[in-house]
């Protein structure tokens, strides 16, 4: 495969990173997702559209969210200067808010009434359900039964925000089968009903899309970075699931060759082990819920089960535009066990006095692996892309500590 | 090798049907449901309770278009150790002892893509497959097999829906042949069922577009459901009810109980006797 001259062109027409992405989906969706990127084109070169969307980031989201220099983390890895995107600040807690009104935007300038989404952690059903209250839309939230049992914070406060939330028990009752049951959704209700999709994965164009909006991150590093510092970053380091919040933070960087990028998978139990969700590192090419791209499968090209302690990073595939990062090398796709990522979650309460989520606990897991050896004046960013509130009952029961 | 030039028991199955002046009943069981024997017999079974066409489903573990009569046979047959390579021998298990009745393969592409498309295509062909329906490969994406299975000699056969308008229509039936499967209704197998008079006003307008043979599915579940459809197309397609008596004939250790292939093709017959029973329309025979 020839190395592209520029990383952040794609993709085509067609939705295409070279291999992966495209529009895999049965053809009672098909005219809708033509639709929505006939809708999505429009609004993207729309100022009123732009306008609309940065005055809903900074006075309802509260965007932009801070740069934080971890100073007693930078003490006690002895390495590198780390900062943290502290995404986590946000309205509902994670970066999922920011991708969650771009897309509430464009359901009300298509004149949908009806809003469904999967979630995993909780967090994109949250940040959804918010949106709809906030845009009075009728909200469905598709979940995995196995994902309610271990988010139930998250579970409350959907309802309480007036979302409908449908327990999902097919399949491995995670992520993945709470995807599945939204598309069954979406073709029975194509006329009424926008399908709001939380990560950068999907048919085209929803992982060029929710990159778009999700790049707010990254180019809020830069200007924050350049303040502080005087200059850009020389590491990226972001948890990945299907990639949203890497991708936000990656995306503005990834034609300055001098930034390395590492994007961190859940090893769960440990990649040897089988229980793990590490798509890249373990997964092979495949087509899965819209989109060609890195999925953990069996020599029958079946979907296997992804494990994590983290609910969020618990999915079986990645988004097509990691994968073709992966396969052109700009991105460096490694991963840390459910056990590493604990300890980064006590460590990061312990010094910093911030309770992570889980899953940029395991950001940050490679942080601690990561910088040790690097020079004083080596800029790490890592995205702290969702707060802990939500896991400290899973984590006090991994811990061993009755609540 | 062409669809055309050797034997195309598609095309021939339904000039017979023509002939006959009626309707073909389309039956779709999940390969290797609810274990290969009996799934092994029920197919071989099917000519004779009626069936003119028959679609095999190549079981997935995450068949997204599908409801739960179809979901639960795909876990079924997978769970009963159902691969690629056990679906293909079905076919030829078939095709050993019935040479005309067409063969259809149906399911998702992932499992066809990590066999390898071109020997997937091989294999099929010279197994005895007449045709493929790939629910997730829209025409946008008619490079990955559509092309290459036409070119091996295969039917590619398109899903068309009540959300394909005009121009869309003439996209979906650009590199489709073998037959147009009309979808019904906006939704999942097995769910709803679409009312007759809708569905007629579709097809008249279908059969302003193409010449292919039109199937009808999704939610056709009675005799009488099929009767109505055979009334005005020229196939009823019937899938989630069969897959739901071959669930119903398990036992309650869910191994497949004395009467299950039985109870399956007697339901066949049924539906046979409606479609057989219903007279074409003027509309429809075109």
């Amino acid at each position: 495969m020839s190395t592209a001259n520029t990383f952040r062109s794609g993709p085509d027409e067609g939705g295409h990173f070279d291999l992966f992405g495209g529009r895999f989906v049965a053809e009672t969706l098909m005219p809708l997702v033509l639709d929505l990127e006939r809708a999505w084109n429009e609004a993207r070169t729309d100022p009123g559209f732009a306008a609309e969307l940065d005055h809903f980031l900074a006075h309802y989201a509260g965007r932009p969210s801070p740069l934080y220099f971890a100073e007693r983390l930078t003490q006690e890895l002895g390495g590198a200067k780390i900062y943290f995107k502290r995404d986590e600040l946000n309205h509902t807690g994670s970066h999922k808010i920011n991708n969650c009104l771009g897309q509430i935007l464009l359901a009300r300038r298509m004149g949908k009434k009806r809003i469904i989404a999967e979630t995993g952690a909780g967090q994109h059903g949250v940040a959804t359900a918010t949106v709809c209250a906030r845009f009075d839309l009728d909200c469905t939230i598709y979940m995995g039964e196995i994902d309610i049992e271990r988010q139930q914070p998250n579970v409350f406060r959907m309802k309480l925000l007036g979302a409908k939330v449908v327990p999902v028990g097919s399949g491995s009752a995670t992520l993945k089968d709470a995807m599945n049951e939204a598309l069954r959704d979406w073709v029975a209700s194509v006329e009424t009903t926008y399908y709001l999709i939380g990560t950068a994965a999907g048919p085209h164009p929803y992982p060029a899309m929710v990159r778009d909006f999700q790049s707010v991150i990254g180019r809020e590093t830069r200007d924050q970075l350049d303040a502080a510092e005087g200059r850009g970053p020389d590491t990226l380091v972001a948890c990945i699931g299907g990639g949203s919040n890497a991708i936000g933070l990656f995306h503005t960087f990834l034609d300055e060759p001098e930034v390395e990028m590492f994007a961190v998978e859940a090893a769960g139990e440990g990649i040897e082990t089988g229980r793990h969700a590490a798509s890249i590192t373990a997964g092979a090419p495949g087509v899965l819920h819209g989109n060609r791209t890195y999925l953990l499968q069996d020599d029958d090209g079946q979907i296997t089960e992804a494990h994590s302690i983290s609910a969020g990073l618990d999915y079986p595939g990645i988004g097509p535009e990691h994968a073709w990062l992966h396969d052109q090398g700009r991105v460096n796709y490694v991963s840390a066990t459910d056990a590493e990522a604990l300890a980064a979650f006590k460590l990061c309460s312990e010094l910093e006095g911030i309770i992570p989520a889980l899953e940029p606990a395991h950001a940050l897991a490679h942080v601690i692996r990561h910088c040790p050896g690097l020079a004083r004046d080596h800029l790490v960013v890592m995205n702290l892309c969702g707060r802990g509130d939500k896991d400290v009952f899973s984590v006090a029961r991994h811990l061993g500590v009755e609540l | 090798m062409s669809a055309g030039a050797a034997l195309d028991r598609i095309h021939e199955r339904f000039m017979a049907l023509r002939a006959e002046g009626r309707a073909g009943l389309v039956t779709f069981v999940t390969a290797g449901d609810p274990d290969f024997e009996t799934s092994s017999e029920i197919l071989a079974g099917l000519p004779q309770a009626g069936a003119d066409l028959i679609e095999i489903g190549m079981p997935f573990s995450d068949p997204m278009a599908d409801g739960p009569a179809i979901q639960a046979s795909s876990l079924r047959a997978l769970g009963a150790g159902q691969n690629m390579a056990k679906t293909l021998d079905l076919v030829r298990r078939f095709r050993a002892v019935d040479a005309t009745t067409p063969l259809v393969l149906m399911g998702y592409y992932n499992p066809i893509y990590r066999y390898g498309n071109l020997t997937f295509l091989d294999d099929a062909k010279s197994a005895g497959v007449d045709g493929l329906i790939i629910v997730d490969l829209p025409p946008e994406e008619d490079s990955e097999l559509c092309l290459p299975a036409r070119d091996a000699g295969l039917h590619f056969i398109r899903l068309a829906t009540p959300t394909t308008d005009e121009a869309r229509l003439a996209k979906v039936l650009t590199n489709s042949s073998g037959f147009i499967y009309y979808v019904s209704i906006t939704g999942i197998t097995g769910t709803r069922s679409a009312r007759p008079g809708d569905v007629g006003e579709r097809i008249a307008a279908l059969r302003v577009a193409t010449e292919l043979p039109i199937a009808v599915g999704f939610g056709i579940k009675t005799p009488d459901q099929a009767a109505a459809i055979a009334r005005i197309a020229d196939a009823a397609v019937v899938g989630s009810a069969l897959v739901e008596r071959i669930g119903d004939g398990l036992d309650a250790e869910r191994r497949p109980g004395a009467n299950l292939v039985a109870e399956t093709l007697s339901l066949v017959k049924q539906l046979a006797a409606g479609v057989r029973g219903a007279r074409h329309s003027e509309a429809a025979t075109g």
